[in-house]
C-alpha cells in the first residue's frame, strides 16, 4: 500500500489570519445586515417579518419614490464616471506611455496625488473652488471674461449631481490611468516592433494592437467602477449633506441609505429599513458584477505573450 | 475574639470615609461642542467648587452625529451618566425605550413654566424626563453701522421689511438679505420657522394643525412660503450654493445687512464681529398686530438609566434645575435663555434685546417639533426640501403647501379627515 499523504497543516495555517480578519470584519457583518433586513422594530419589540421590508421598499409608493430617484441618481453618476473617467484615464496612460515623453514621472505623480486624499479634503476643496462667494472659480472665468457662465453648480438641481459626478471623476481619474498605465507598459517589445515592421505606427497602432491588448484591464476598471459607484456615499456626503440637496437631486443608494439607517436631524433612525437597502445594494452590486463575469470577462480574448 | 468586630467596625468606617472621599467622575453627553471651553472654564469649575467629591467632564460630539452616536452609545451601555436632551421626540424616544431615567419628582422641576416642561414630557404630561436647560428665540440680527450709513430703520411691519431691503439693494454696499439655500436647514428654520408664526398665529395655528382643524394648505400656512419666494430677490449672488457657514462669515465680515438668523448666533458672533449689532422680531402684517415669536426649547438635561453614578448626577442635575445655574448659563451663553422661572439679570445687551420681546410678543415653538416629525416621510426634513425648493424657484408655495400636506396626510391620523 502506498503511503498516504500527510495532511498539509501549512495550508489552513497559513490562510487563517486572513480567513478569520475577512470572516469577523466582512461576511460575519454582511449576514448580519442581510438578517437585520427580516425584522422590524415596533412598540412591542422586534418581529420577524419576512419580506414585509422589502415589499415597504417598492411597494409603498413614497418609499419606492425616493427610492428610484436614488437608484436613477447613481445610475446617471455611474455613466458619467464612466464615460468621462474611464476614457480619459486610457488617455492619458497612452500619453504616458509614449516614449521620450519629458517629465512623465511628475504628471504621473500629480494626477494619481487626488485618490489618495481623503474624500473630506477633496469634497471641501472643491465646494470653495466652486463657491461663489469665496471660490475661485467665478474669479478665474472673469479673466477670461466669461463670468456670465458662472452659475451656483452645486446648488442648482439640474447641475448638482454632473458637479458632484465630475468631481469624483477628479479624485479618481489616477485609478484607471495606473492600471492602464501598468497594462500598456506590458506589452512585450516584439509585438510592438512586428507592428512597426508590417507599417503600423501611431494612432494605428493604438487602436489595432494596444487597444485589444488591454481590454483586460479596461474590464477590470469598468467594475471597479461599477462598484465604487454604487457604494458611494462620502463625497455626496461632504459637499451636499446627508439629505443630499438640491431637492434630493444628488441622493443616491449611499446617502439614503445613510439618511434610513441612522436618522436625520427630527427623523429617527430605521436600523431595518436602512439593512434593506444595504441588502438591495448588494444585490445590485451583486447582479452587477455576475452580468460582467459571465457575459463578458469570459468572452473576452486574452493573449498569452 | 473581640478584636475581630472592631476591626470590621474600623474597616467599615474606613471604607465609607474613602467612599466619600473618592471622586466619582460625571460624564455629559451632548452636541454642544462649540460651548466646549464655556464648560471647562466656567460652568464646571463653579460646580466643582460646591462639590469637590465630584468630577464633571463635558464630553460633546458634533451636533449632526450627536443622534445617531449617542443611539449607539446607550443601546451598547458606553454612554455618559448625564444625556443632554434633544426637544420633542428624540428624547421622548429614548424614554420611552428605559434609557433615560424619569425625572419628574425632582422638586426643581416646579422651578420650571409647564410650557418649558412640554419639550421633555410624555405626551399625557405626567413624565418629565429631562431637566429644562436653555432655548433660542427666532428673529433677524442687523448690522446697526450699516442701518445708520444707509438711513434706515430696523422695520416694524412687513411692508417696512421690504422697503429696507429695496434701499440696501439699491445702495448695493451690502447684501440685502444674507441667507443660503444649499444647506435647506435656513430656508426652513430661519426662513419658515422664523416669520411663519406671525401668519398662523403662533401656539393657536400650531395647535390646530395638530388636531386637524388646519392644515398646511391654508393660506396662514401658504404665505410664509409666498414670503420666502419674495426673499429670493435679495439674496446674495450665487445664494443657491451658499452653505450656513459661508451666510455667518457673510454677515460677520459686514458685507450682509439683515441676517434672519437666531440667538443662538450671539455667542458666536460677538467675538468675531467689529460692527454694532441690533435685532428686530419678525416683522408683523399691519402695525399694531400682535408679533409672534418663535422661542424653542432646544436642550435640557437627563440621566442615563443606565449610569452607575446616579448620586452625584441627581446632585448636578438639582443644580442643573437652580436658579443660581440658570444665571450662570444664561451669561455664559448669551443667546441661550434659560428656561426658568426666576428672573435672569442679562449682561448682553443684544441677548437682552432678544429676550424682551417675550414681553411684548407671543411665543410658540416651531411648528414642525412637537407629534408631527414622528412618521416617515418626516415633516421637518420635508419642510427643509420644501422651503429650499421654494425659494430657488423650482416649487410655487403652492404646490410646496400642498406636498408637505400629503406627505403629513399619508400617516398623522388627524389629518386624514
Amino acid at each position: 500500500m502506498s503511503e498516504r499523504k500527510p495532511f498539509r497543516w501549512h495550508i489552513p495555517i497559513f490562510l487563517a489570519p486572513a480567513v478569520i480578519i475577512y470572516t469577523a470584519v466582512m461576511i460575519i457583518p454582511l449576514f448580519a445586515t442581510l438578517d437585520l433586513s427580516l425584522y422590524t422594530t415596533g412598540d412591542d419589540g422586534i418581529h420577524f417579518v419576512g419580506l414585509d421590508n422589502f415589499r415597504t421598499l417598492f411597494g409603498d409608493p413614497r418609499w419606492a419614490k425616493t427610492f428610484w430617484n436614488a437608484f436613477w441618481n447613481n445610475v446617471w453618476f455611474f455613466l458619467i464616471n464612466m464615460a468621462v473617467q474611464n476614457p480619459i484615464g486610457i488617455g492619458l496612460a497612452a500619453l504616458l506611455s509614449l516614449p521620450g515623453l519629458r517629465f512623465a514621472a511628475l504628471y504621473r505623480s500629480a494626477i494619481f496625488v487626488p485618490t489618495i486624499l481623503s474624500f473630506v479634503i477633496v469634497g471641501f476643496v472643491w465646494k470653495l473652488i466652486l463657491s461663489p462667494i469665496w471660490g475661485i472659480a467665478p474669479g478665474m472665468l472673469t479673466a477670461i471674461g466669461m463670468r456670465h457662465l458662472f452659475e451656483p453648480w452645486l446648488g442648482q438641481e439640474t447641475t448638482a449631481l454632473i458637479t458632484v459626478s465630475l468631481i469624483s471623476v477628479w479624485q479618481f481619474i489616477g485609478i484607471p490611468m495606473m492600471l492602464i498605465y501598468a497594462a500598456l507598459l506590458s506589452i512585450p517589445e516584439e509585438v510592438i516592433e512586428a507592428a512597426e515592421v508590417d507599417g503600423i505606427t501611431g494612432m494605428a497602432q493604438f487602436w489595432r494592437i494596444k487597444l485589444p491588448l488591454i481590454l483586460p484591464s479596461i474590464g477590470i476598471i469598468s467594475i471597479l467602477t461599477f462598484v465604487g459607484n454604487f457604494n458611494a456615499f462620502d463625497l455626496i456626503y461632504v459637499t451636499q449633506g446627508a439629505l443630499a440637496g438640491p431637492d434630493f437631486s444628488t441622493d443616491i443608494l449611499g446617502t439614503f441609505m445613510y439618511r434610513t439607517f441612522f436618522g436625520f436631524q427630527l427623523q429617527l433612525g430605521d436600523p431595518n429599513m436602512g439593512a434593506t437597502i444595504a441588502t438591495v445594494m448588494f444585490a445590485i452590486i451583486l447582479i452587477g458584477v455576475c452580468l460582467y463575469l459571465f457575459g463578458i470577462q469570459r468572452r473576452m480574448r486574452r493573449y498569452q505573450f | 475574639m473581640k478584636s475581630i468586630p472592631f476591626a470590621a467596625l474600623l474597616l467599615g468606617t474606613a471604607l465609607v470615609g474613602t467612599s466619600a472621599l473618592a471622586e466619582t467622575t460625571l460624564t455629559i453627553e451632548s452636541w454642544r461642542n462649540d460651548d466646549l471651553p464655556i464648560w471647562q472654564e466656567k460652568i464646571i469649575p463653579a460646580f466643582e467648587k460646591a462639590h469637590p467629591d465630584i468630577k464633571v467632564v463635558f464630553a460633546p460630539s458634533a451636533p449632526t452625529e450627536y443622534n445617531a452616536a449617542l443611539n449607539s452609545k446607550l443601546d451598547a451601555g458606553t454612554a455618559g451618566d448625564l444625556i443632554t436632551c434633544r426637544p420633542y421626540d428624540a428624547a421622548l424616544a429614548l424614554y420611552q425605550k428605559g434609557q433615560l431615567a424619569d425625572l419628574s419628582d425632582m422638586k426643581i422641576m416646579s422651578n420650571f413654566p409647564d410650557v418649558a416642561k412640554s419639550a421633555w414630557q410624555t405626551d399625557d404630561g405626567k413624565h418629565t424626563f429631562c431637566v429644562p436647560m436653555a432655548s433660542v428665540i427666532h428673529g433677524f440680527i442687523y448690522n446697526k453701522d450699516a442701518f445708520k450709513e444707509l438711513g434706515i430703520e430696523p422695520p416694524k411691519t412687513v411692508d417696512e421689511f421690504y422697503a429696507d431691503l429695496d434701499k440696501i439693494k439699491a445702495d448695493g454696499t451690502y447684501i440685502p438679505l444674507d441667507m443660503g439655500t444649499h444647506d435647506q436647514w435656513e430656508a426652513a428654520t430661519m426662513g419658515y420657522q422664523n416669520i411663519g408664526p406671525t401668519y398662523w398665529k403662533g401656539e393657536e395655528g400650531r395647535k390646530a394643525l395638530l388636531d386637524g382643524t388646519q392644515k398646511l394648505t391654508d393660506p396662514d400656512w401658504v404665505e410664509p412660503f409666498k414670503q420666502l419666494a419674495k426673499w429670493s430677490n435679495y439674496l446674495g449672488d450665487g445664494y443657491k450654493a451658499q452653505t450656513y457657514p459661508d451666510s455667518q462669515n457673510l454677515f460677520t465680515l459686514g458685507r450682509a445687512a439683515i441676517y434672519p438668523s437666531g440667538s443662538w448666533e450671539i455667542p458666536v458672533f460677538e467675538p468675531q464681529v467689529d460692527f454694532e449689532m441690533g435685532a428686530f422680531p419678525p416683522p408683523v402684517q399691519k402695525a399694531g398686530d400682535t408679533c409672534y415669536i418663535s422661542d424653542q426649547p432646544d436642550h435640557a438635561m437627563g440621566l442615563n438609566a443606565a449610569s452607575k453614578n446616579k448620586d452625584a448626577a441627581m446632585t448636578f442635575l438639582n443644580w442643573v434645575g437652580s436658579a443660581d445655574f440658570a444665571q450662570l448659563y444664561s451669561n455664559a451663553l448669551p443667546g441661550f435663555f434659560s428656561l426658568n422661572s426666576a428672573k435672569i439679570e442679562l449682561k448682553d445687551p443684544l441677548a437682552q434685546e432678544f429676550l424682551s420681546w417675550r414681553q411684548n410678543c407671543k411665543s410658540t415653538i416651531r411648528s414642525t417639533y412637537q407629534i408631527l416629525s414622528r412618521g416617515t416621510p418626516n415633516l421637518e426634513n420635508a419642510t427643509w426640501a420644501a422651503s429650499a425648493n421654494v425659494m430657488n424657484g423650482t416649487q410655487s408655495p403652492e404646490d410646496a403647501a400642498a406636498e408637505l400636506q400629503k406627505d403629513l396626510a399619508s400617516w398623522y391620523k388627524p389629518q386624514q379627515k
